[in-house]
Protein backbone atom coordinates (compact mmCIF):
# COMPACT_ATOMS: atom_id res chain seq x y z
CA UNK A 1 0.00 0.00 0.00
CA UNK A 2 1.28 3.78 -0.61
CA UNK A 3 -0.55 6.71 0.18
CA UNK A 4 -1.62 8.94 -2.77
CA UNK A 5 -2.76 12.80 -2.69
CA UNK A 6 -5.99 13.28 -4.66
CA UNK A 7 -7.56 16.17 -5.45
CA UNK A 8 -11.26 16.36 -5.41
CA UNK A 9 -13.15 19.32 -7.04
CA UNK A 10 -16.71 20.50 -6.26
CA UNK A 11 -18.29 22.83 -7.83
CA UNK A 12 -22.01 23.90 -7.80
CA UNK A 13 -24.28 22.52 -10.75
CA UNK A 14 -23.77 24.69 -14.20
CA UNK A 15 -27.32 25.29 -14.68
CA UNK A 16 -27.77 26.51 -11.14
CA UNK A 17 -27.61 30.13 -9.65
CA UNK A 18 -24.42 30.96 -8.22
CA UNK A 19 -24.82 33.52 -6.19
CA UNK A 20 -20.79 33.66 -4.61
CA UNK A 21 -19.23 33.55 -7.99
CA UNK A 22 -21.69 36.75 -9.20
CA UNK A 23 -20.38 38.47 -6.61
CA UNK A 24 -16.90 37.40 -6.83
CA UNK A 25 -17.13 38.67 -10.69
CA UNK A 26 -18.93 41.72 -10.17
CA UNK A 27 -16.02 42.49 -7.14
CA UNK A 28 -13.35 41.63 -9.70
CA UNK A 29 -14.83 43.84 -12.77
CA UNK A 30 -15.13 46.48 -10.03
CA UNK A 31 -11.54 46.20 -9.57
CA UNK A 32 -10.60 46.15 -13.31
CA UNK A 33 -10.34 42.81 -14.35
CA UNK A 34 -13.07 43.13 -16.93
CA UNK A 35 -11.72 40.50 -18.76
CA UNK A 36 -13.26 38.08 -16.30
CA UNK A 37 -16.15 36.60 -17.39
CA UNK A 38 -18.35 33.86 -15.45
CA UNK A 39 -16.89 33.00 -12.20
CA UNK A 40 -18.52 30.06 -9.99
CA UNK A 41 -17.41 29.07 -6.24
CA UNK A 42 -17.19 25.31 -5.38
CA UNK A 43 -14.40 23.48 -3.05
CA UNK A 44 -11.09 21.94 -3.26
CA UNK A 45 -10.86 19.32 -1.14
CA UNK A 46 -7.28 17.08 -0.58
CA UNK A 47 -7.13 13.96 0.51
CA UNK A 48 -4.50 10.89 1.25
CA UNK A 49 -5.50 7.78 0.45
CA UNK A 50 -4.01 4.31 1.46
CA UNK A 51 -4.54 2.25 -1.58
CA UNK A 52 -2.39 -0.23 -3.50
CA UNK A 53 -2.06 2.07 -7.01
CA UNK A 54 -3.76 5.80 -8.07
CA UNK A 55 -6.59 3.91 -9.96
CA UNK A 56 -7.71 2.30 -6.99
CA UNK A 57 -7.55 5.71 -4.34
CA UNK A 58 -9.62 7.60 -7.25
CA UNK A 59 -12.16 5.15 -7.74
CA UNK A 60 -12.24 5.46 -3.21
CA UNK A 61 -12.06 9.17 -3.81
CA UNK A 62 -15.18 8.80 -5.99
CA UNK A 63 -17.51 6.82 -3.44
CA UNK A 64 -16.42 9.30 -1.08
CA UNK A 65 -17.94 12.00 -3.73
CA UNK A 66 -20.91 9.70 -4.14
CA UNK A 67 -21.55 9.33 -0.07
CA UNK A 68 -20.70 12.39 1.10
CA UNK A 69 -18.13 15.08 -0.49
CA UNK A 70 -20.84 15.78 -3.26
CA UNK A 71 -24.45 16.89 -3.21
CA UNK A 72 -25.95 14.74 -6.18
CA UNK A 73 -28.90 17.52 -6.94
CA UNK A 74 -26.77 20.83 -6.85
CA UNK A 75 -23.13 20.08 -7.29
CA UNK A 76 -20.77 17.73 -9.93
CA UNK A 77 -17.61 16.60 -9.15
CA UNK A 78 -13.73 16.19 -10.52
CA UNK A 79 -11.25 13.75 -9.18
CA UNK A 80 -7.83 13.61 -10.13
CA UNK A 81 -4.03 12.12 -8.83
CA UNK A 82 -2.56 15.37 -7.28
CA UNK A 83 1.14 13.78 -7.67
CA UNK A 84 2.86 10.47 -7.08
CA UNK A 85 2.59 8.50 -3.84
CA UNK A 86 3.22 10.74 -0.97
CA UNK A 87 3.78 8.05 1.55
CA UNK B 1 -50.48 12.41 24.20
CA UNK B 2 -47.97 11.44 21.25
CA UNK B 3 -44.93 10.72 22.15
CA UNK B 4 -42.24 13.18 19.95
CA UNK B 5 -38.53 12.76 20.22
CA UNK B 6 -36.16 15.90 19.43
CA UNK B 7 -33.23 14.91 18.07
CA UNK B 8 -30.09 17.14 19.32
CA UNK B 9 -27.14 16.97 16.82
CA UNK B 10 -23.71 18.88 18.37
CA UNK B 11 -24.73 22.36 17.25
CA UNK B 12 -28.33 22.30 17.35
CA UNK B 13 -30.08 25.21 18.43
CA UNK B 14 -33.33 25.48 18.49
CA UNK B 15 -34.13 22.09 19.83
CA UNK B 16 -35.10 23.59 23.40
CA UNK B 17 -37.54 25.92 21.62
CA UNK B 18 -39.04 22.41 19.64
CA UNK B 19 -39.32 21.05 22.88
CA UNK B 20 -41.36 23.47 24.48
CA UNK B 21 -43.48 24.05 21.32
CA UNK B 22 -44.48 20.02 21.25
CA UNK B 23 -45.13 19.99 25.41
CA UNK B 24 -47.29 23.33 24.75
CA UNK B 25 -49.30 21.46 22.65
CA UNK B 26 -49.93 18.92 24.69
CA UNK B 27 -46.97 16.25 23.71
CA UNK B 28 -44.97 14.07 25.70
CA UNK B 29 -41.55 15.30 24.15
CA UNK B 30 -38.10 14.78 24.81
CA UNK B 31 -34.75 14.88 23.44
CA UNK B 32 -33.08 12.30 21.26
CA UNK B 33 -29.00 13.04 21.45
CA UNK B 34 -27.64 12.01 17.88
CA UNK B 35 -25.46 9.49 19.34
CA UNK B 36 -28.62 6.91 20.65
CA UNK B 37 -29.44 4.75 18.58
CA UNK B 38 -33.75 4.27 20.13
CA UNK B 39 -36.32 6.31 19.26
CA UNK B 40 -37.85 5.36 22.94
CA UNK B 41 -41.25 4.42 20.94
CA UNK B 42 -41.57 7.67 19.18
CA UNK B 43 -44.96 8.79 17.24
CA UNK B 44 -43.16 12.01 15.44
CA UNK B 45 -39.54 12.61 15.42
CA UNK B 46 -38.61 16.17 14.97
CA UNK B 47 -35.23 17.51 13.82
CA UNK B 48 -34.39 21.08 15.21
CA UNK B 49 -32.82 23.79 13.51
CA UNK B 50 -29.15 24.99 14.19
CA UNK B 51 -26.11 24.09 12.63
CA UNK B 52 -25.04 20.60 13.05
CA UNK B 53 -21.59 19.86 12.85
CA UNK B 54 -20.92 23.61 11.71
CA UNK B 55 -22.85 23.57 8.45
CA UNK B 56 -19.16 21.68 7.73
CA UNK B 57 -19.49 21.14 4.08
CA UNK B 58 -22.53 20.91 3.38
CA UNK B 59 -25.09 22.21 5.91
CA UNK B 60 -27.00 18.61 7.33
CA UNK B 61 -24.18 16.71 5.19
CA UNK B 62 -22.54 15.03 8.21
CA UNK B 63 -25.52 15.23 10.77
CA UNK B 64 -26.98 13.05 7.76
CA UNK B 65 -24.86 10.08 8.73
CA UNK B 66 -25.29 10.52 13.12
CA UNK B 67 -26.42 7.31 14.28
CA UNK B 68 -29.86 8.31 15.13
CA UNK B 69 -30.88 8.72 11.75
CA UNK B 70 -30.55 5.08 10.80
CA UNK B 71 -33.84 4.53 13.26
CA UNK B 72 -35.18 7.81 12.03
CA UNK B 73 -35.00 6.65 8.36
CA UNK B 74 -36.63 3.64 9.53
CA UNK B 75 -39.42 5.24 11.48
CA UNK B 76 -40.01 7.77 8.11
CA UNK B 77 -40.00 4.18 5.84
CA UNK B 78 -42.29 2.65 8.39
CA UNK B 79 -45.04 5.66 7.81
CA UNK B 80 -44.08 7.66 10.67
CA UNK B 81 -44.25 11.47 11.05
CA UNK B 82 -41.19 13.28 10.48
CA UNK B 83 -40.86 17.03 10.45
CA UNK B 84 -37.61 19.00 9.71
CA UNK B 85 -37.16 22.21 10.78
CA UNK B 86 -34.71 24.73 8.92
CA UNK B 87 -31.20 22.80 9.53
CA UNK B 88 -33.28 19.52 10.38
CA UNK B 89 -35.31 20.56 6.65
CA UNK B 90 -31.55 20.88 5.08
CA UNK B 91 -30.93 17.48 7.20
CA UNK B 92 -33.87 15.19 5.73
CA UNK B 93 -32.84 16.35 2.46
CA UNK B 94 -29.41 15.14 2.47
CA UNK B 95 -30.49 12.55 4.11
CA UNK B 96 -32.77 11.48 0.74
CA UNK B 97 -36.13 11.45 2.90
CA UNK B 98 -37.32 14.79 0.99
CA UNK B 99 -36.37 15.30 -2.42
CA UNK B 100 -33.97 18.31 -3.54
CA UNK B 101 -31.04 20.26 -1.73
CA UNK B 102 -30.92 24.01 0.81
CA UNK B 103 -28.13 26.05 -1.16
CA UNK B 104 -27.11 29.43 -0.33
CA UNK B 105 -29.41 32.27 -0.14
CA UNK B 106 -29.53 34.02 -3.28
CA UNK B 107 -28.59 37.66 -1.66
CA UNK B 108 -25.68 35.80 0.01
CA UNK B 109 -26.85 37.53 3.46
CA UNK B 110 -28.00 35.51 6.47
CA UNK B 111 -31.64 36.30 6.88
CA UNK B 112 -33.54 36.62 10.27
CA UNK B 113 -36.27 38.46 10.08
CA UNK B 114 -40.31 37.49 9.49
CA UNK B 115 -41.43 35.77 6.16
CA UNK B 116 -44.96 35.16 5.19
CA UNK B 117 -45.54 31.70 4.07
CA UNK B 118 -48.98 30.49 2.89
CA UNK B 119 -50.12 27.30 3.81
CA UNK B 120 -50.74 25.22 0.32
CA UNK B 121 -51.21 21.81 1.83
CA UNK B 122 -53.01 20.65 4.94
CA UNK B 123 -53.35 16.96 4.54
CA UNK B 124 -50.03 16.50 6.50
CA UNK B 125 -49.31 15.29 10.12
CA UNK B 126 -48.14 18.87 10.60
CA UNK B 127 -50.97 21.24 8.50
CA UNK B 128 -54.00 19.60 9.44
CA UNK B 129 -55.36 22.72 11.80
CA UNK B 130 -54.73 25.06 9.14
CA UNK B 131 -56.99 26.45 6.40
CA UNK B 132 -55.95 26.03 3.34
CA UNK B 133 -54.70 28.93 2.10
CA UNK B 134 -53.96 30.60 5.37
CA UNK B 135 -50.81 33.14 5.08
CA UNK B 136 -49.04 32.89 8.88
CA UNK B 137 -45.68 34.93 9.96
CA UNK B 138 -42.86 32.71 10.45
CA UNK B 139 -39.44 33.80 11.10
CA UNK B 140 -36.68 32.39 8.82
CA UNK B 141 -32.84 32.29 10.34
CA UNK B 142 -31.02 30.81 7.35
CA UNK B 143 -27.80 31.20 5.66
CA UNK B 144 -28.57 28.40 3.09
CA UNK B 145 -32.85 28.73 2.47
CA UNK B 146 -32.78 28.45 -1.07
CA UNK B 147 -34.91 25.33 -2.28
CA UNK B 148 -33.52 24.16 -5.22
CA UNK B 149 -34.99 20.87 -7.18
CA UNK B 150 -34.69 20.28 -10.78
CA UNK B 151 -37.71 21.33 -12.88
CA UNK B 152 -39.14 17.83 -13.62
CA UNK B 153 -39.39 17.13 -9.84
CA UNK B 154 -40.80 20.84 -8.89
CA UNK B 155 -43.73 20.05 -11.75
CA UNK B 156 -44.60 16.81 -9.73
CA UNK B 157 -44.75 18.37 -6.33
CA UNK B 158 -46.42 21.21 -7.71
CA UNK B 159 -48.79 18.50 -9.43
CA UNK B 160 -48.97 16.06 -6.98
CA UNK B 161 -49.41 18.55 -4.19
CA UNK B 162 -45.99 18.10 -2.32
CA UNK B 163 -45.55 21.97 -1.18
CA UNK B 164 -46.94 22.51 1.59
CA UNK B 165 -45.66 26.04 2.24
CA UNK B 166 -45.05 28.89 0.18
CA UNK B 167 -43.29 32.21 0.66
CA UNK B 168 -46.11 35.17 -0.18
CA UNK B 169 -45.14 38.50 -0.49
CA UNK B 170 -41.66 38.34 -1.56
CA UNK B 171 -39.06 34.87 -2.00
CA UNK B 172 -36.51 35.93 0.47
CA UNK B 173 -34.09 33.72 -0.05
CA UNK B 174 -34.96 32.80 -4.26
CA UNK B 175 -36.08 29.17 -3.42
CA UNK B 176 -37.31 27.49 -6.91
CA UNK B 177 -41.47 28.29 -6.91
CA UNK B 178 -40.62 30.38 -3.49
CA UNK B 179 -41.24 26.77 -1.64
CA UNK B 180 -41.03 27.21 1.75
CA UNK B 181 -41.59 23.43 2.81
CA UNK B 182 -42.29 20.16 0.85
CA UNK B 183 -43.47 16.86 1.58
CA UNK B 184 -42.87 13.34 0.40
CA UNK B 185 -44.50 11.29 -1.56
CA UNK B 186 -46.22 9.64 1.21
CA UNK B 187 -46.98 12.76 2.96
CA UNK B 188 -45.45 11.45 6.67
CA UNK B 189 -42.14 13.12 6.40
CA UNK B 190 -42.38 17.26 5.60
CA UNK B 191 -39.19 19.63 5.81
CA UNK B 192 -39.81 23.84 6.88
CA UNK B 193 -37.47 26.15 6.18
CA UNK B 194 -39.19 29.08 8.84
CA UNK B 195 -38.95 28.38 12.03
CA UNK B 196 -42.75 27.35 13.73
CA UNK B 197 -41.53 27.08 16.68
CA UNK B 198 -40.61 30.93 17.20
CA UNK B 199 -44.25 31.54 16.65
CA UNK B 200 -45.92 29.48 19.44
CA UNK B 201 -46.46 30.69 22.36
CA UNK B 202 -48.12 34.46 22.87
CA UNK B 203 -44.75 35.38 24.75
CA UNK B 204 -42.70 35.28 21.23
CA UNK B 205 -45.07 37.43 19.36
CA UNK B 206 -47.58 35.37 17.76
CA UNK B 207 -48.92 32.22 17.77
CA UNK B 208 -48.73 31.53 14.00
CA UNK B 209 -46.58 28.21 14.41
CA UNK B 210 -48.25 26.40 17.27
CA UNK B 211 -50.78 24.48 14.83
CA UNK B 212 -48.22 22.76 13.82
CA UNK B 213 -47.61 20.82 16.80
CA UNK B 214 -51.06 20.67 17.84
CA UNK B 215 -51.46 19.04 14.53
CA UNK B 216 -49.12 16.34 15.56
CA UNK B 217 -51.50 15.55 18.16
CA UNK B 218 -55.11 15.81 16.07
CA UNK B 219 -53.66 13.14 13.88
CA UNK B 220 -53.10 10.85 16.78
CA UNK B 221 -56.44 12.14 18.24
CA UNK B 222 -58.48 11.38 14.73
CA UNK B 223 -55.99 7.93 14.77
CA UNK B 224 -57.27 6.78 17.86
CA UNK B 225 -61.05 7.62 17.15
CA UNK B 226 -62.72 9.48 20.39
CA UNK B 227 -59.72 10.64 21.91
CA UNK B 228 -60.44 14.50 21.43
CA UNK B 229 -59.81 15.71 24.53
CA UNK B 230 -56.00 16.96 23.99
CA UNK B 231 -57.02 19.29 20.84
CA UNK B 232 -60.60 20.67 21.77
CA UNK B 233 -62.59 21.07 18.54
CA UNK B 234 -60.06 21.49 16.48
CA UNK B 235 -60.22 18.38 14.91
CA UNK B 236 -63.70 18.70 13.58
CA UNK B 237 -62.17 20.72 10.94
CA UNK B 238 -59.44 18.31 9.43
Amino acid sequence: MSTFRVAVRVLPRDALLDPQGEAVARALHALGFGEVGRVRVGKHLVLDVAAADGAEALARARAMCDRLLANPVTEDYAVALEEEPVG
Amino acid sequence: MKRVAVIVFPGSNCDADTLAAARAAGSDAYFVWHRDTDLRQADVVILPGGFSYGDYLRAGAIARFSPVMTAVVAHARAGGPVLGICNGFQTLCEAGLLPGALMRNAGLRFLSRPAWVRVEQTDTPFTCLYEPGEVLELPIAHGDGRYVVDPRTAAELEATGRVVWRYVRDNPNGSVNAIAGVANAVGNVVGVMPHPERRAAAVLGGLDGARVFQSMEARHATQHAGDVRAVGDRHLRV
